[in-house]
């Protein structure tokens, strides 16, 4: 196990390198003079010049790409164009937020979309499971941002049960923070529940259609226990998964959901980011977000020996 | 005995792949119905100068932030532009950046998948950068693209469509890997047929049902992904009216006069749930193995 940890460990490396030379050279292979573009319109020739030498252009690509990797090592993420600040003190600043935000979505997805994909299963070809799909074909089809405002509008503006926008710190209180929490993370976990539900029951389905399943129902197990002791187990890993999967588009989701909720986040700060052409930032939120996404995947590789004995390293 | 016989020409004269499109349609009415949509925006989109409207991009303060009425039927926004000939307009470019992003990353994806599939050295090397750029999140990918691009519909095109493109390799390779191992493609190798002619002949002609229906799905995602980027001002250039571009400019305005938001948001909701509904239908009539799966 701990030989497979290692190796995996070692595995993501030349994915992260894969990454970094990517989000790095895209300064280089975007068609005309990147530092023009950031500089903007209204730019006079030292701008330009002046983002140059800040974003090292002027120098060779190689030995650019190299103290660029060797400051990263050292958690360097660069400085802001526009502020002149540290890129990960800029990070640090706006993390929070978007943790908050994506753990409140992955539990509410996790709580809500399996025991819907368990149901829908069960129930196959009954209205219950017509439902779980329909729903989750509107989840696919719906942006997050029209999610977001038809939540608002909803339960904000005609109800008047939630606050409109803006995020409470956990630390000023636990109610104070979920109010604040529950639709934007509602709105962002849609897609992600449409996807959860649809593969868990897909799982379901086949697990629930082996031998095992009957023999279960022949010795008299309650439905609960047939469905979450034996087939809800057997199914695990295709679900878990996709979970991982997924973060992927809870990540895309969460630049779009902080800009409608006005959550001072790290995707609103890539989102102003963009505004001022800042690419040092999104270079780094780039790399951050990916870094994440690969290591929790890892992650979900490694529980499939907690989820399945049958599976050893 | 003799009515079995009479009855077996009828049996065959419907061929197989015919009967299952019948049968996907029967059990899908929902694919005809998403048909139907997405045939009446393209028409709409296409005819939208005859559908009463004006400029949508003509300016008029007098007749800023009018409610949706007879004369104004989606109101007018801040600027005081007609929201429905925006709307109508808007439909252009979502739907151009949905097909284009379909059909570039589905051919790209098919080249690069099928080289890979057949060919180990190269498989090695493109499956390592495919595994890179499938870890960066595609909305920042795109993102980080544009920041250091000039706004234009061609670079969101292009993208978008990089973003997408590993996917369909990854869906190419694994068909390729399978259908490398088939007895048919053995015997075409093993009489003498080279790896271009293998490909083209007797591996390309069976990726094309399954590609036909990610290509739905890849045209979903493009429209939605190209909302999302003129919606964060990273897409889309603002002289074009794009149904991402008028939420972003009524973004500040929605608590008041939701309409803006409501008009094109229902559209592109509408359009993507549109293909995926086409996308479902086909994946059954064309992908029964995969239908089975879902």
């Amino acid at each position: 196990m701990l030989a497979y940890l290692v190796k995996r460990l070692l595995a993501t490396i030349p994915v992260m390198g894969v990454v970094a030379l990517f989000v790095f050279s895209l300064l280089y292979i975007t068609p005309g003079d990147p530092a023009a573009v950031i500089a903007g319109d209204i730019a006079t020739a030292e701008d330009i010049a002046h983002i140059r030498a800040k974003l090292g252009l002027d120098e060779p690509y190689l030995v650019r790409f190299g103290t660029w990797c060797w400051a990263l090592a050292h958690g360097d993420l660069g400085v802001s164009i526009f502020t002149n600040l540290p890129v990960a003190q800029l990070i640090a600043q706006r993390i929070e937020p978007t943790v908050a935000l994506t753990l409140c979505t992955l539990v509410i997805t996790v709580l809500i979309a399996v025991p819907l994909g368990v149901i829908a299963a069960w129930r196959a070809s009954t209205w219950i499971d017509r439902a779980v799909m329909a729903f989750s074909v509107l989840g696919f089809s719906l942006p997050v941002f029209v999610i977001a405002y038809l939540l608002i509008m909803v339960f904000s503006i005609q109800l008047e049960w939630l606050p409109v926008q803006g995020f409470v710190s956990i630390r000023e209180g636990w109610r104070p923070f979920l109010q604040h929490m529950i639709l934007p993370a509602a709105a962002l976990g849609t897609v992600y529940m449409a996807l959860v539900a649809r593969i868990t029951r897909a799982a379901m389905l086949e697990v629930l259609a082996q031998d095992y399943i009957r023999t279960a129902q022949a010795k008299g197990l309650s439905s609960r226990d047939v469905l979450v002791g034996h087939a809800l187990r057997n199914a695990a890993v295709p679900i878990v998964t996709v979970i991982g999967i997924g973060i992927a588009l809870l990540i895309s989701g969460v630049v779009v959901t902080e800009t409608v909720f006005a959550i001072p986040g790290i995707g609103r700060l890539t989102v102003d980011a963009i505004l001022r052409r800042d690419y040092p930032i999104i270079q780094a939120v780039t790399l951050l977000f990916s870094a994440v996404y690969v290591l929790i995947n890892l992650a979900v590789d490694l529980s499939y020996t907690l989820l399945d004995p049958r599976i050893r390293y | 005995m003799a009515a079995a016989a009479e009855a077996l020409p009828a049996v065959h004269s419907v061929s197989p792949t015919r009967q299952r499109f019948k049968d996907a349609l029967r059990r899908h009415p929902t694919a005809i119905l998403g048909a139907a949509v997405l045939a009446a925006m393209i028409g709409a989109a296409l005819a939208a100068p005859w559908l009463g409207t004006v400029d949508p991009q003509a300016v008029s303060p007098v007749k800023r932030l009018h409610d949706p009425s007879v004369a104004y039927w989606f109101g007018t926004d801040m600027l005081g532009r007609d929201v429905y000939s925006r709307v109508l307009y808007g439909a252009r470019v979502s739907l151009t950046v949905g097909l284009a992003v379909a059909i570039l990353s589905t051919l790209a994806g098919l080249a690069i998948g099928l080289a890979t599939g057949f060919i180990r050295w190269v498989d090695a090397v493109v499956m390592r950068v495919m595994d890179g750029l499938m870890s960066i999140p595609p909305v920042l990918l795109a993102i980080a693209l544009m920041a250091l691009t000039k706004a234009s519909i061609g670079n969101v095109i292009f993208a978008i469509t990089l973003t997408e493109v590993p996917r369909v390799v990854r869906l190419v390779r694994s068909l390729v890997l399978g259908l490398r191992e088939q007895p048919f493609v053995e015997a075409a190798i093993a009489a003498g047929t080279g790896t271009a002619r293998t490909l083209v002949r007797h591996i390309l002609p069976n990726t094309v049902a399954p590609l036909v229906v990610q290509a739905t799905y890849l045209c979903a995602s493009a429209m939605i992904t190209e909302a999302i980027l003129s919606f964060i001002g990273a897409g889309t250039p603002l002289n074009i009216p794009s149904w991402g571009n008028i939420m972003a400019e009524a973004r500040s305005l929605f608590q008041l006069k939701p309409y803006l938001i409501f008009f094109p948001g229902a559209c592109l909701s509408l359009t993507v749930l549109a293909v995926n509904l086409l996308g479902d239908g086909l994946r059954d009539a064309l992908d029964p193995r995969l239908a089975r799966r879902m």
